[in-house]
């Protein structure tokens, strides 16, 4: 049914509709629109006999999880920011062991300094854990996304982090498409196991391999996450059969037919580098878009194919490797390893910072122009920096960066745009 | 190569040898129907307490639970002794995750089997001191406070023995560890520091707490059987001692383990619903010198010069045990 719905109530409501088993959840935002609705909804018995646990710490949501799944039942959690971070051991281990756990990451900054607004900081953190990360574009991608990720998820044994752009997706209210539970019941099938701790059939999980098969293990897992690039084109196009509509995929390309230069994004942002590449087109400019929907595995060779034609890709990622760059750069330049193509590398919207379409604009045009510094910092204030760098110079217990930064700005409460 | 005559029989105890016992109440080593829960064949140190307190308590937790039980274990000693591939000691569905998780892991599978309406199968966690009183406290503390149906089973050895000997939160003041070593003005390990777990559980009112010790195999067994039988979150602190992190004579783990009760160093006891309702008490009260001096953990406090504060300051814990759990009414 369509209707007028924030987006963390309409992920809630798809979530419910795949019927978890046990659903672990501890507070942060912006996460908790989310959980707070499951635990309605469960406590309401509309998720069958889901049981839901209010845990002591993120670590121990996870963890929870671990126990959960093991026990063959269909799992699930959102988290966020120093959520995901603090969780961060059970997060390999679930990999490791081959859980096919469902987890939102309504993604957020991370501190210090503290920060609650938007950034991809938090899933980058954990992209090589072994998790499937797929990125929404908007709350109908967020909604049919989780759908498509038991079902991934259960199907390879590998759990699944859905990301969603904290507050610019969990918060907003646009109209989605929620699904009913036949057509969701069509199209995933209850979770079968492939291991499960039964008193019937005793087996041990989670021992310890050595140097003579962890190779091995860590391989399998890998393979998982290729065979994971076959299946998700299959579950796309099965969803598209029940669902009428299309959503989700490894990337998708937008007016890239004749496109010279390709913005390369990932998650919400997605829309407003659309609108700039149309301004840009009716200027003359032959801009167009790819979407990154499923990050890791990484679809190296679908990415490549999309900017056969192009000269120029820009990268515009919201995360940062301190003391080196992009880190979605770095893929997108090892899938085009051996091609004449320039990759620029744009760091933006961290911490919440809008992107707005004119510096989007007249970043594509002075890439164009080989004017862009490498990494180029979208709407950097480099005065800010140059008088903290003088502070420091003149002052040895010059205190703290962040809190002098804001006293410069001469910034109260706070600004997001 | 010098050799000692072993008595495969206690002596020099008030300890009731198993052949004076009813067939009933007898501790028995080896039967037909015994499920070996955890398998000979294991990697563990000879005189291992934690091999025999986790053997006997888990055959226990079998026959109590109808053979319907899944364990779960934190990283340590008894995970990596009984499970490398493909030699797992494990005769029972058993799950580790990682160090820090056994009672959430334990958590999570009881609400699965809630889930499923399997309420015919018991759930028990484990772990050593360093994963249940440090690394893992958050866990079991939100396990406790939720009330998940979760026996959970503290194997106590005081330190990170499988690490190499390193101090817990469960280690006794003066006792020599890697990072507590015996030098300096006060060698050991600090006094007045640590916590102790029982009492902690205790406070979260949870339905049953007790203290157990490989020195007493039926009361471990007994104990286990009666947490098998409430709902709940239950916990038992079972005392194991460690020849390797002791520097005790692995011949003399059920000695030394022995001598930590009848000292009043490790009461015995059991509490319900956040109240103590008994205590085991000492037949035979005996100066802590005589559980210390098995050690090499404690070698500094003999001297010369003997520390005699040190050993005074033992002894009072000892004592205030026995006055707190009326240990020698």
């Amino acid at each position: 049914m369509r209707m007028q719905i924030e987006g963390s109530q309409a992920v809630a409501e798809a979530i419910a509709l795949c019927q978890p088993e046990v659903i672990a959840a501890y507070p942060i935002s912006p996460q908790t629109h989310i959980v707070e609705r499951l635990s309605r909804k469960t406590k309401q018995g509309h998720i069958g006999r889901c049981q839901f646990l209010n845990v002591e710490s993120e670590f121990a949501a996870l963890s929870v999880l671990i126990g959960a799944s093991a026990s063959g039942a269909r799992t699930y959690t959102a988290t966020s920011s120093q959520g995901l971070l603090f969780m961060a051991e059970a997060v390999y281990n679930v990999a490791g062991l081959g859980l096919p756990i469902v987890m939102t990451i309504a993604n957020r900054a991370i501190g210090a300094p503290i920060n609650i607004w938007n950034d991809h900081s938090d899933s980058m953190a954990l992209r090589d854990a072994g998790w499937i990360q797929l990125f929404a574009e908007d709350n109908q991608d967020a909604v049919d996304l989780h759908i498509q990720a038991f079902r991934l998820a259960e199907s390879l044994s590998c759990p699944v982090m859905v990301c969603m752009d904290g507050y610019v997706l969990t918060h907003a209210y646009e109209p989605v498409d929620v699904p009913d539970a036949v057509q969701v019941n069509a199209y995933l099938p209850p979770y079968d196991p492939v291991q499960v701790l039964d008193p019937e059939r005793p087996v041990s999980i989670g021992a310890m391999v050595g140097p003579e098969a962890f190779t091995e293990v860590k391989y399998f897992l890998h393979q998982q996450h290729l065979r994971a690039l076959e299946v998700m084109p299959e579950l796309v196009e099965a969803f598209e059969q029940h669902f009428q509509r299309r959503s989700g995929g490894l990337c998708s390309a937008y007016r890239m037919e004749d496109a010279d230069i390709a913005v390369i994004a990932m998650g919400s942002v997605i829309g407003t580098i659309k609108d700039a590449v149309d301004e840009l087109r009716n200027t003359g400019v032959r801009v167009g878009c790819v979407k990154i929907g499923c990050y890791r595995p990484f679809p190296k060779f679908q990415v490549s194919a999309l900017l056969e034609k192009t000269t120029r890709v820009i990268v515009v990622e919201k995360d940062l490797a301190v003391g080196m760059g992009g880190i979605v750069s770095a893929d997108v330049q090892s899938a085009l390893q051996g091609r004449q193509i320039s990759v620029h590398t744009v760091i933006a919207g961290l911490g919440g910072r809008s992107i707005s379409t004119s510096s989007l604009k007249h970043m594509i045009l002075e890439a164009r122009a080989e004017r862009l510094t490498e990494p180029y910092f979208l709407d950097l204030n480099k005065t800010v920096i140059e008088q903290e760098l003088a502070r420091r110079r003149d002052i040895r217990r010059a205190g703290p960066v962040a809190e002098h930064m804001l006293q410069t700005m001469n910034v109260i409460g706070t600004k997001v745009s | 190569m010098t050799t000692e005559r072993i008595k495969f029989y206690q002596t020099g105890t008030f300890t009731a040898g198993n052949r004076l016992l009813d067939e009933a109440t007898r501790t028995v080593q080896s039967r037909l129907d015994r499920t070996n829960s955890l398998n000979s064949g294991h990697r563990a140190c000879q005189g291992c307490g934690e091999a025999l307190g986790a053997r006997y308590a888990l055959d226990a937790a079998m026959r109590a639970s109808h053979n319907q039980l899944i364990a779960v274990n934190a990283t340590g000693c008894l995970e990596v002794f009984s499970s490398p591939y493909p030699e797992s000691a494990w005769q029972i569905p058993w799950m580790h995750s990682l160090f820090g998780n056994a009672p959430a892991v334990a958590s999570g599978i009881a609400a699965a089997l809630r889930a499923k309406r399997r309420d015919d199968v018991t759930v028990i966690a484990q772990g050593g001191d360093g994963a249940t009183v440090d690394i893992g406290f958050g866990c079991l503390s939100g396990m406790f406070e939720r009330n998940d149906d979760v026996l959970y089973l503290c194997y106590d050895n005081e330190a990170y023995m499988n690490t190499g000997i390193q101090r817990s939160g469960a280690t006794p003041p003066f006792a020599r560890t890697n990072t507590t070593q015996a030098v300096g003005e006060h060698p050991g390990n600090p006094i007045g520091n640590g916590k102790n777990v029982p009492r902690i559980a205790l406070a979260h009112g949870i339905p049953y707490v007790a203290t157990a010790s490989v020195a007493d195999l039926h009361d471990l067994e007994r104990k286990v059987t009666k947490a098998i039988g409430v709902r709940g979150a239950r916990y038992i602190h079972v005392h194991v001692p460690c020849p390797l992190g002791w520097g005790s004579d692995p011949a003399h783990t059920m000695k030394v383990a022995r001598l930590a009760v009848e000292s009043g160093l490790f009461p015995l006891f059991e509490a319900e619903f956040g109240k103590v309702i008994c205590s085991t008490p000492i037949r035979r009260k005996v100066p802590v010198e005589r559980y210390l001096e098995l050690q090499t953990r404690f070698k500094h406090l003999f001297g010369p010069p003997q520390d005699t504060e040190a050993l005074a300051a033992i002894q009072a814990m000892a004592d205030d045990n026995i006055a707190v759990y009326g240990l020698m009414e």
